[in-house]
């Protein structure tokens, strides 16, 4: 279960990665965050910054024709 | 404190840098910068910190707006024209980012209002155009361990240095004394050209933004020289000087005495 979860369905770049960042930056370290989005470049960006920053992604799903789930564990402050 | 969407829309270019994110623009939201000047320097460099939201700038200036100051001083226009530039300032940051509080003085700095003035501030920018106050500025921040970040432009060349008192080194390590009036050259003698405040300005903004933030390097220990005719950056190491008047280990300066002795002012 996360321990966090966000709605950024209707948002595009950068202000979903915008939102996600904030979001994590409010957890602590070893939490999950889960995003909800429907925006496709996003599926694949936000994962990939997410990383950059450090973060671990445990799941990143397709669940209908537009949306995906990814769920992050934040990894450091 | 949370971002409204507004400013998520607004900061969103700095809260995706891995150096800002949300927390470093809750430390610019939350800082207070004193400008000393709201001429070539102090327009380019409020501008900046207006648009980043830092939260409170102070900016002191004695002078009205005239004509011969809009080919450089950005933050003010013809419809200002003739109104205190401290206010003229006020008016371009506040309308450019509603988050920002501007706190404009129209008076002159001086040994005996400097103190009190700087000391609610975290960072001191001095954008002056004479030696006094260079020095004046330079001795209150050593004194009062303000950082201090120092501009100045003339024809084609700019300089910066930043100054963290107990760090490094400060002004008076890099020009122990003013020079003698009517040696130096002033702006009115001898011309700028209208963007050098802008670059030197934006320098200034940027030395700001890394001290708030506690990211990068500082200009500390350095001067950095920008020479537009021949588009080059040239950083001078200044060391502290152990001996220095005022930051030294056996200060002879301890307190603001006068500087204006000697000097017109423009």
């Amino acid at each position: 279960m996360p321990d966090k979860s966000i709605n950024i369905k209707g948002h595009v770049c950068p202000y979903t990665f915008v939102k996600s960042k904030i979001a994590i930056e409010n957890m602590e370290v070893g939490q999950v965050l889960e995003i909800l989005l429907d925006y496709e470049e996003a599926s694949r960006s936000i994962p990939k910054s997410m990383e950059d920053l450090g973060h671990k992604i445990l799941k990143l799903q397709k669940i209908n024709e537009k949306d995906w789930i990814i769920q992050v564990r934040k990894e450091k402050e | 404190m949370e971002f409204t969407e507004e400013q998520l829309q607004r900061y969103s270019r700095h809260i995706i840098l891995p150096e800002v994110g949300g927390k470093g623009q809750k430390k610019l939201l939350n800082a207070k910068v004193f400008l000393v000047g709201a001429g070539g320097l102090g327009c380019p460099v409020g501008y900046y910190l207006a648009a980043a939201g830092v939260g409170r700038i102070g900016i002191i200036d004695n002078d009205t707006v005239e004509v011969s100051n809009l080919q450089r001083q950005i933050a003010h226009s013809t419809k200002t024209l003739g109104r205190p530039k401290a206010e003229s300032a006020k008016e371009t940051f506040e309308t450019l980012n509603p988050d920002v509080t501007v706190v404009g003085m129209k008076e002159r700095i001086t040994k005996d209002n400097i103190l009190a003035l700087i000391q609610e501030y975290d960072v001191v920018v001095d954008g002056s155009d004479n030696f006094p106050t260079r020095y004046l500025v330079n001795d209150a921040c050593v004194i009062a361990k303000k950082p201090l970040v120092s501009g100045a432009i003339l024809k084609f060349e700019g300089q910066v240095t930043t100054i963290i008192p107990g760090e490094g080194h400060c002004y008076r390590c890099l020009f122990e004394e003013m020079p003698p009036p009517g040696l130096v050259p002033s702006c009115q003698e001898a011309g700028v050209i209208g963007a050098i405040p802008g670059v030197v300005g934006s320098l200034q903004a940027i030395e700001v933004f890394k001290l708030i933030l506690g990211k990068g390097e500082p200009l500390k220990n350095a001067l950095l020289i920008y020479d537009a005719l021949k588009t080059t950056f040239r950083r001078v190491k200044v060391p502290r000087n152990p001996d220095c008047p005022v930051c030294g280990d056996i200060p002879s300066i301890t307190e603001l005495k006068d500087y204006d002795a000697g000097y017109c002012r423009l």
